[in-house]
């Protein structure tokens, strides 16, 4: 199999970055696992959020809410090339709080993220029971207040996926499932990929592997320390949409399914529900919309963020292997945008911007001041 | 037997907890309280006997040549279940099952999800028999959706849980001995059936001849003879049929169907479909055990040892669900698991364990033979497992056709589980119960492999719907709190 | 679409089936009650709003989904009826109500 890029995971992640690429007339490959593999891609929450972003990286907050704009017209983009409606809608996102403790840390977070140096201008407003009640009038008497911002949004992630794959199907970039890679060499200004299945050769290559990044990093000079962080999710049966905005643990599908999530654990790669954590999740859910107390929970489900040490990005060109790049993060649904249309077209002219190096995996080697 | 109607009678710990009131599962309660050993048996049922002796302690149908000796036989089963020492909750789901893990100084357990009367609890056992019994395999033919087409099975039920009888127009489709027994039952209920539309291929019987031997010394030999006694004289049997499809706007008005060369259309109120039962592994599956594809009844089957442990530790799987070999054979594999049970309680030694195992197991050799020939004879056509037309709906519940199915695997999607990424197949109510082998089988005929390799849908708790309300009214822990409450 | 065998040991149960009165036999799930009336459609589906009926009566098709008392997407199989039941048809997605 011969490429000018070779993309290494077919995720949210993988495929973005393969749709852009596609769209500037590169030959892509794409590489994934096959029906069981990890793919935090079918478990996400699928949020498009920015309003606590970035805190200890004012860069990653811009990177978000860059990611956030360009969101709708990656929706039109996809929808004019598949006729599929990705739905994505950004009606602002509530964080609730079910406490005054709650409120007055998140009122402060936000404050102090947003006055980091360079951090952009997030519009947000800090709003008392009355005012959520407002806008969300079913909402308990246990919801003390919420931070709302008019830059979040959700999308179905799955449509987002299926749309991918169709589009890129459109555009002639091959997918080739079951090709676990074993192996990558730099020769002669190329790649040579190899694993069970055959091997690959192109130009350059685009690693995408989510927590395979780690393993895959190092075979060309990258550094991906990525690890697994624990999420479990709860969905309701389809109901009568109710729920107009996304919160950032709470959200209706366009289908009608209202998603309960975003605990997170240190828990390796273990991925079996637990009791204790869907029901905390469950009771708050239920404390912030108490209409969701008889709601049938139909599904659970358990799966890996890829979590870099500092929780943000991990962008890079290999210095040693120049044409290998890594793109890794775990926000691929909020940066689908930013991955396609601003990412994927860096990789195709060779460099990453200055304004990227920030997420450059060398970070996590700064020599400790004594 | 204790009673239990309420999630707050529920002891806190069980040795031994089973799943499902069926032969397996009563048998299992039977032997293991007869032990002394503290046995909860969770049902969904309102009453015993599982669906193959539904109703047994309340049909209204009191005149037992319409339901035959087989179903009577299920009486004695559940007078000794009531009768043990056991703990029975009816209307009870089991909706989560996990390993705690070991904690220092006490023996790993299980700890189990129940749901009674909108009330959840968690249990703990030391051992846990599932018994989930078998289910109908899907019939995926166009128009199956139809108010009016309903399986062969519900109408057995409707019969014997509530003496019901279908009325009208009554066509019954499929292949297997059940099939034959159902349109038996109804006739002597008094039902007025317009045709039997047998699926069979014409071809299995050349496939059974090898095993016919064997049916001819087994107990199925006389079982059968009677059944074909009772069928005679029965309805109209219209052999070969092919390209079955139901019709209808709203609900059903015809069959229409090719057999002897020509297309035919029988119009009909009620269609039953049937051909053939498969393993209920919504359990099995949903806990981590491993299966595997059945080349010869098409469907999953979780792998067991000797004394039908899972591969989940102190897991055993009883009854049909562990493989279709019916109702007297579930009896002996819940008596067998149970004793299996009783010596990883430290109940029983291995002498006592081997011993009372012995007369179990020469009944299961006993009552498993001339099984192949049935299963040969019966296999269900390929083109009614995997149905040749793009438009007929194989995910029920999403409305997804065989044609999107095969669109999406010819896109990339490898397996059931990306086709749930892809098309919310399985992801309804019934969260692929009714179209988990049939996407199997699309997904391997489509890519030249084979079932084992397609694989299927890796399915999670809740095991049926629990409410957002007792999710959160289970205990909760100071880390799950920290996992969740972050600011 | 389904009639009853004599049965003299009845008990007779009302309910009503979106406000009509009807009448079952103590000891039937909601499902076979609804059968016994000659009720085939039970719901309309969320996905594309196609009608369906009670299809395996044992649980795990969940086809017979309807609103009893108020609280929707119930599987009428394996519900007891009770005096006095309000069934109703579960016409698509259900509906969150407040408690």
């Amino acid at each position: 199999m011969e490429a000018d890029v070779t993309v290494i995971g077919g995720g949210l992640v993988g495929s973005c970055m393969a749709y852009g690429l596609a769209r500037l007339g590169a030959r892509v490959l794409v590489l994934d696992e096959g029906d069981v593999a990890r793919r935090a891609s079918r478990a996400n929450f699928a949020l498009v959020w920015v309003q606590s972003k970035g805190m200890g990286m004012p860069q990653y907050s811009a990177w978000s809410h860059g990611s956030s704009e360009r969101w709708a017209d990656f929706a039109a983009l996809l929808a004019e090339e598949t006729g599929i409606d990705v739905v994505h809608q950004r009606p602002g996102g509530f964080a609730l709080c079910l406490s005054d403790d709650e409120m007055e840390a998140r009122t402060r977070f936000i404050q102090r993220l947003q006055a980091q140096p360079g951090a952009p201008r997030i519009p947000y407003e800090v709003l008392d029971h009355a005012g959520v009640k407002r806008m969300l009038p079913d909402i308990g008497p246990d919801v003390v207040g919420a931070i709302y911002s008019p830059a979040d949004g959700h999308v179905n992630s799955l449509k987002l996926f299926r749309a991918l794959h169709v589009a890129n199907g459109k555009r002639g970039v091959a997918y080739r499932p079951e090709c676990v890679v074993d192996a990558i060499e730099s020769r002669d200004g190329g790649f040579r990929i190899r694993g069970n299945w055959g091997e690959a050769r192109s130009a350059r290559i685009v690693l995408a592997a989510g927590l395979g990044n780690a393993r895959l990093a190092p075979m060309v000079g990258l550094d991906a320390p990525v690890i697994p962080s624990k999420g479990q999710v709860l969905i309701t049966e389809k109901v009568a949409p109710f729920l107009h905005y996304p919160m950032g643990t709470i959200r209706q599908t366009d289908e009608g399914g209202v998603m309960m999530g975003d605990s997170q654990e240190d828990a390796g790669f273990d991925t079996v529900v637990t009791n204790p954590v869907i029901s905390v999740m469950a009771e708050r859910a239920m404390r912030s919309f108490p209409l969701l107390r008889d709601l049938n929970v139909v599904r659970t489900w358990s799966a890996s963020r890829v979590m870099s040490p500092d929780g943000f990005p991990i962008y890079a060109q290999s210095r040693t292997a120049p044409g290998a790049f890594v793109v890794t993060c775990h926000s691929g649904v909020t940066l689908a945008a930013a991955h396609a249309l601003t990412l994927a077209p860096q990789v195709q002219a060779g460099a990453l911007a200055d304004e990227l190096s920030c997420f450059s995996g060398a970070r996590f080697h700064v020599p400790q001041a004594a | 037997m204790n009673r239990i109607d309420a999630a707050a009678a529920l002891a806190p710990r069980y040795d031994l907890v089973v799943i499902g009131a069926g032969p397996a599962g009563q048998s299992a309660a039977i032997t293991a309280a007869a032990l002394g050993i503290t046995t909860l048996v969770v049902d969904e049922n309102l009453a015993p006997g599982g669906q193959i002796h539904r109703g047994i302690t309340t049909t209204p149908v009191t005149d037992r040549a319409v339901l035959g000796e087989d179903y009577w036989r299920g009486l004695p089963i559940a007078e000794r279940f009531l009768a043990s020492g056991a703990d029975y909750a009816p209307a009870a789901k089991l909706f989560s099952l996990l390993p705690s893990g070991d904690e220092p100084g006490r023996h790993a357990e299980i700890e189990l999800g129940v749901s009674i009367a909108g009330q959840a609890r968690p249990v703990f056992a030391g051992q846990v028999i599932v018994a989930t019994g078998a289910m109908e395999r899907p019939f995926p033919i166009p128009g199956w959706t139809l108010p009016g087409v309903l399986t062969a099975g519900a109408a057995q039920i409707a019969l014997k849980a509530h003496g019901l009888v279908p009325e009208g127009r009554v066509v019954l489709a499929g292949t297997g001995p059940l099939l034959l027994l159902v349109a038996a039952q109804l006739r002597a209920a008094g039902a007025t059936i317009a045709a039997v539309l047998d699926t069979t291929p014409s071809a299995n019987r050349a496939g059974a001849a090898r095993h016919l031997l064997d049916f001819l010394r087994s107990p199925y030999l006389a079982k059968g003879l009677a059944l074909l006694a009772r069928a005679r004289g029965g309805p109209r049997r219209i052999a070969g049929v092919t390209a079955m499809r139901a019709e209808g706007e709203d609900r059903l008005r015809a069959v229409t169907f090719t057999a002897g060369g020509g297309e035919q259309r029988i119009e009909a109120d009620v269609l039953l479909l049937h051909q053939g039962v498969v393993p209920n592994t919504t359990i099995s599956n949903a806990i981590g055990c491993d299966h595997h594809w059945d080349p010869l009844q098409f469907c999953w089957v979780p792998k067991r040892d000797s004394w039908l442990a899972s591969s989940i530790e102190d897991v055993a799987i009883a009854g049909d669900g562990g493989g279709i070999a019916g109702a007297d054979c579930a009896a002996e594999s819940g008596t067998l698991a149970a004793i299996g049970a009783a010596h990883r309680l430290g109940r029983i030694d291995q002498a006592t364990r081997d011993a009372m195992a012995a007369p179990v197991r020469a009944a299961l050799e006993k009552l498993g033979r001339g099984r192949a020939f049935l299963d040969a004879l019966y296999r269900p056509a390929e083109g009614f497992r995997i149905p040749a037309g793009n438009d007929t709906i194989i995910c029920r519940c999403e409305e997804i056709t065989a044609g999107q199915v095969r669109d999406a695997v010819a896109g990339g999607a490898t397996g059931p589980n990306q086709l749930k990424a892809f098309l919310r197949c399985g992801m309804g109510p019934c969260q692929g119960r009714l179209c988990n082998l049939t996407v199997t089988e699309i997904v391997a005929a489509e890519r030249g492999i084979s079932p084992e390799q397609a694989g299927t849908y890796r399915l999670r708790p809740p095991f049926k719907p629990v409410t957002v309300a007792e999710i959160a009214s289970l205990p909760q822990t100071n880390a799950a709190v920290k996992a969740v409450v972050r600011y | 679409m389904f009639r009853r065998l004599p049965d003299h040991n009845a008990e007779t149960i009302r309910f009503t089936f979106d406000g009509a009165p009807l009448a079952a036999r103590r000891g039937d799930t909601v499902a076979a009650a609804l059968l016994a009336n000659g009720i085939a459609t039970c719901r309309a589906t969320p996905a594309k709003g196609t009608a369906r009926g009670p299809y395996c009566l044992m649980g795990v098709c969940f086809e017979c989904l309807v609103t009893i008392d108020g609280t929707g997407n119930r599987q009428g199989c394996l519900v007891a009826l009770e005096e006095g039941m309000r069934i109703e048809t579960q016409a698509g997605a259900r509906r969150a109500v407040a408690p």
